[in-house]
């Protein structure tokens, strides 16, 4: 019984300890710089143990509720966890943890003088990410939002030299897309006089007609697509991703953007509901088509590059366009949303594998242009075997994480036929060429890594390649996401997955799926 | 129905021994790493001989790994006579091609024989799982392991040649994974099932009929393994692995589960009555007759292709393709006898087109030639290799002593009774297969007369006698004997073991026929 209600205050406890943590990494900072690493280690490592008692507490008691201060709830802050932050939660805070560790070597490597800011604005970052995931108030989500985005733009210029524009375009362009946030909230909060969400979700079927409440969802979607990085919003991302140091890009990329696109579930899911959506088919037809330009713009934009790095996120902004796509087809077959559902935690395993095996090249032998692979399978063959299999996993080989999302999309575009009439088969057409798109740009890689001789090689004897991996802690984490990416694709299509898709399902009020 | 796991061992023995390989490599020594390949193969093929007693008492192995998050959809495997037959083929012959493999291999002291190894047992587990799999979904995930897997071993030279080379077979290979994909799924959406049923999935009659015409062009298009024209040209191109491989590509895994899996598409999704029911443009051409029409377009020009390749493993690439279209058009006929033929021609044409790939490799490794203009006195120097040649070419045209003769007569007889049952229009492709093999005895003559007929330019007249390595030499011959083998069988009832293979057949037969 302890244990159970302990859980329950898990929530508050999780951002807590990691918002003090980060204090305490600046002091202990001072008088010892390699303590840094293990105390976000840690920090990081004991959230995630409390996140996943927290899943357990919610998949057998069902949805907590905690109340800042006691305050009840329409006047203070409340945090809800149902299946679905539980869920995030964990993505988010053992993708946290993967590059953490990570970190510590590719950190001394790549910013010796900043390794004691790095942690610091690093445990931030985990702060505000996990407390966009919890809260169930939107002004206190929308705090959240901006702590996150703060310790990014500070992170990726913490690479300097082009980084630093990078970092500022990012700046701009976030600040427009919280200001949009914000602006929705203000219009809601006008209408209605609430910030709470289960609130505003009951106050807000009355109001459905008016402007001011279908502005504020406009706001939320556009300022939430800038953060998420969906396809013409999408030009900060590149740069931003490629010039970042390594461990920043990959956990940015892995989940920021998950984060962000959890928040636009749970606005248009919790705030708004289905009804709202329904009524509006034409908004869910045109979220449909940009995310299907923007599978296919993404992927033809990645095989223009030969930077390895800003290729992956050329890909990034692909496959966002896959949970986009999810996220439209919802409101007609749950497939749709199980397929965004499942794509948050499958991408950001297979980004995040792919972006450390990227950074593992540029540590070895700095290598960030694609056409310098040759041989790399040779070189460092543990690091090239987990980007095969994470590339493997975009492309949508089965068995891997991929192939589980990319089956259920297509079956819910399937679905969609008769709602969709023809563009539902567009979809599924986008679905099927983009895994094509991925081949292309993926092969290219591996091709080289492996199969590619040496031109000294092809004209001359064989060149002695000594094997050269990068350090343990950097490897180790890059293969368990790798593994990951098989395994949890095995899973998706169990039926193991069964109750929390329910839960979570049941709670977004959508229908359950089988 | 019997529940046993047999099947789930029959595909765990490759997949275990495969990371076995990898991880034994050079050290200590590549005899144990072959004798991981041996052991798995001889175990499989057991496994898979124990399951013939239980299928000839007209029962059916089923065995259900895990339920998918798609309502009656499993992952499981279910053994019939069919399946039996092909896993039975593939099984027997791995070995073989294994033993041969580690003979070639090493007289020609090639690079990178763990990957090759390693890929090859990957390979067999893509192939036995096609086999053995329940449903389409099953299928389609072994499907595209095995279309992967073999990449490794179409460029195993790694000049741009083979790069290239390896480059259409993906093109070529995923973008056939894609239509199958799709159609996989809509077959789920249209019928609740994916599950190959005798006579065909009887929701799929209640679908309309231009859906049922799309469909089954992308079930076609998705089984482009069975290179029929005018998409086999990866076929020929895929000639610059090494040949092993090509005896891999040709008679035991691929292209034999593309026809395995036309033949599973007209016999167990469709359905004899079906196929014969809906027309593609007026009521004369029926799914059946532009099968057929396919098919018989494939046998001829395929052939008038074959005579004019040189090089002898492109000659016999384009037999192959040939080959493979009398399969489909047994089951395009959609008469017993039809099928009959054509289920037995999977098996009798992999174990002749193996010999005669096993020859040209020793040709090539022994003298070092590749064109057939080149290989006068060839029969001289290897008189028992070319023996084994011969039967088998003589084979692959029809002609006794081997078993070519025997599904060509089924499949004229079942071509005159769909002149008799279905419509009069049917006994051209009697004439089709009788001028096919006419062709086929144009092609595969000349190579005999050069070989044995034909004095060396330039040469001492005196000739010694030198075979191939052992390793190399006993498989062929195996196969060549078995070939005849099969055929006496048939005609004096000798009732030796390959007896099981014709009630096999019955079983099969009897299972899709009214």
């Amino acid at each position: 019984m302890v244990r159970l209600i302990l859980a329950e205050h898990f929530p508050v406890l999780v951002v807590a300890v990691s918002l003090i943590s980060a204090f305490t990494i600046v002091v202990a900072g001072r008088l010892n710089k390699r303590s840094c690493a293990v105390i976000a280690t840690a920090t990081i490592l004991l959230q995630l143990i409390m996140a996943s008692f927290i899943l357990h507490h919610v998949l057998t008691n069902g949805t907590i509720q905690y109340r800042l201060g006691g305050w009840t709830p329409p006047w203070g802050i409340e945090y809800v966890i149902d299946a679905l932050n539980a869920y995030v939660l964990i993505v988010v805070l053992f993708l946290g943890v993967i590059c953490v560790i990570y970190s510590k070597r590719s950190i001394e490597h790549e910013l010796p003088h900043k390794i004691v800011p790095f942690y610091a604005v690093y445990q931030l970052l985990i702060t505000g990410l996990c407390g966009i995931t919890m809260t169930g108030d939107i002004f206190n989500m929308y705090v959240f939002v901006e702590i996150t985005s703060l310790a990014a733009y500070a992170l990726i210029a913490s690479a300097s030299g082009r980084a630093l524009k990078a970092s500022f375009v990012y700046l701009v362009l976030g600040s427009i897309g919280a200001c949009f946030f914000l602006l929705g909230i203000g219009f809601l909060y006008a209408v209605t006089g609430s910030l709470n969400m289960t609130d505003l979700s009951l106050l807000l079927p009355p109001l459905y007609g008016n402007r001011a409440v279908q502005a504020a969802f406009v706001f939320f979607a556009v300022g939430l697509s800038i953060k998420i990085a969906l396809f013409p919003l999408h030009v900060w991302q590149p740069d931003a991703y490629t010039y970042a140091p390594s461990a920043v890009t990959a956990i940015i990329a892995a989940t920021m953007s998950k984060v962000s696109v959890y928040a636009l579930i749970r606005v248009i899911y919790s705030v708004f509901t289905l009804d709202f959506i329904t009524n509006y088919r034409y908004v869910d037809v045109a979220i449909c088509w940009i995310a299907a330009i923007g599978i296919i713009a993404g992927s033809v934009l990645a095989i223009m590059q030969h930077n390895l790095k800003r290729m992956l996120a050329y890909s990034s902004v692909s496959q966002i366009g896959y949970i986009v796509l999810g996220i439209g087809l919802s409101p007609i077959t749950a497939w749709g949303l199980l397929g965004a559902i499942a794509h948050i935690s499958n991408h950001a395993i297979m980004k995040g594998c792919l972006f450390l095996a990227a950074g593992a090249f540029i540590y070895k032998y700095d290598l960030w242009d694609i056409r310098d692979f040759e041989g790399l399978g040779k070189k460092m063959p543990y690091a090239s075997a987990a980007f095969t299999i994470a590339a493997i996993s975009m492309i949508g080989v089965p068995p891997s994480a991929g192939f589980a999302t990319k089956l259920f999309l297509i079956f819910a575009s399937l679905q969609s036929v008769e709602v969709f009439a023809g563009s539902a088969y567009v979809f599924v057409g986008v679905l099927l060429l983009s895994s094509l798109l991925n081949l292309v740009y993926f092969w290219r890689v591996i091709e080289r890594m492996y199969f590619v001789k040496h031109d000294e090689a092809l004209n001359g004897g064989e060149r002695e390649t000594k094997k050269s991996e990068i350090p343990l802690s950097m490897l180790v984490p890059t293969l368990i996401l790798a593994a990951l990416c098989i395994v949890i694709g095995i899973l998706w299509l169990t039926m193991m997955p069964l109750p929390f898709i329910e839960d979570a399902l049941f709670e977004l009020g959508v229908e359950v799926v089988p | 129905m019997v529940d046993l796991m047999t099947p789930l061992f029959v595909i765990l023995c490759p997949a275990l021994a495969a990371p076995m390989i990898l991880l034994f490599g050079k050290r200590p020594n590549p005899n144990i790493r072959e004798g991981w390949t041996i052991a798995a193969g001889i175990v499989m093929f057991a496994l898979v001989l124990s399951m013939v007693p239980v299928i000839l008492q007209g029962e059916v192995i089923r065995y259900t790994f895990f339920q998918t998050l798609f309502e009656g959809v499993a992952f499981g495997f279910k053994v019939d006579a069919f399946g039996l037959i092909f896993a039975l083929t593939s099984s027997s012959l791995w070995i073989l091609v294994s033993f041969y493999s580690i003979g070639y291999m090493r007289a020609l002291k090639e690079h990178a024989q763990t990957r090759y190894f390693f890929s090859f047992a990957v390979a067999i587990v893509g192939a036995l799982g096609i086999a053995l799999s329940e449903n389409l979904l099953t299928m389609f995930i072994f499907y595209e392991i095995l279309t992967v897997s073999t990449y490794p071993l179409v460029i195993h030279d790694q000049t741009p040649e083979a790069l290239s080379a390896g480059r259409k077979y993906f093109a070529y290979l995923l973008t056939s994974g894609v239509f199958f994909l799709f159609a996989v799924m809509m077959t789920y959406y249209l019928t609740g099932t994916t599950d190959f049923t005798n006579g065909g999935i009887p929701a799929l009659g209640s679908a309309p009929r231009l859906t049922l015409v799309i469909l089954f062009f992308c079930f076609l298009l998705g089984f482009l393994k069975a290179a029929w024209m005018p998409f086999h040209s990866w076929l020929p191109t895929a000639m610059v692995a090494p040949t092993p491989v090509s005896a891999l590509l040709h008679a035991v895994a691929v292209v034999k589960a593309g026809v395995f899996g036309i033949v599973r598409i007209v016999c167990y999704i469709y359905g004899v009555d079906l196929m014969g029911a809906v027309y593609v443009i007026n009521e004369h051409l029926t799914l059946g007759l532009a099968l057929a029409c396919i098919a018989g377009f494939t046998m001829i020009v395929a052939n008038l292709f074959a005579i004019a390749q040189d090089n002898l493993k492109r000659r016999l690439a384009y037999s192959t393709i040939n080959q493979l279209s009398y399969i489909i058009l047994g089951a395009a006929l959609l008469t017993s006898d039809g099928i009959r033929g054509a289920m037995m021609h999977i098996p009798f044409h992999g174990f002749m087109k193996i010999t005669l790939f096993l020859c040209a490799g020793a040709i090539m490794v022994v003298t070092g030639k590749k064109n057939i203009s080149e290989m006068a006195g060839v029969g001289k120097i290897m008189p028992r290799t070319m023996l084994a040649f011969t039967i088998t070419a003589f084979g692959m045209t029809g002609i006794p002593p081997a078993v070519g003769f025997i599904s060509k007569w089924f499949l004229c007889l079942g071509s005159y009774q769909a002149y008799q049952t279905i419509s009069p229009v049917m006994i051209t492709f009697l004439f089709v297969l009788l001028i096919a093999s006419l062709l086929d005895v144009i092609y595969f003559f000349p190579i005999l007369h050069t070989a044995f007929f034909k004095e060396p330019e330039g040469d001492s007249g005196e000739e010694k006698i030198k075979e191939a390595p052992l390793f190399m030499l006993i498989p062929l011959v195996i196969t060549a004997v078995f070939s005849v083998i099969f055929l006496l069988d048939f005609i004096l009832r000798l009732n030796i073991i390959s007896m099981y293979v014709y009630e096999l057949v019955e079983i099969a037969v009897g299972n899709v026929t009214t």
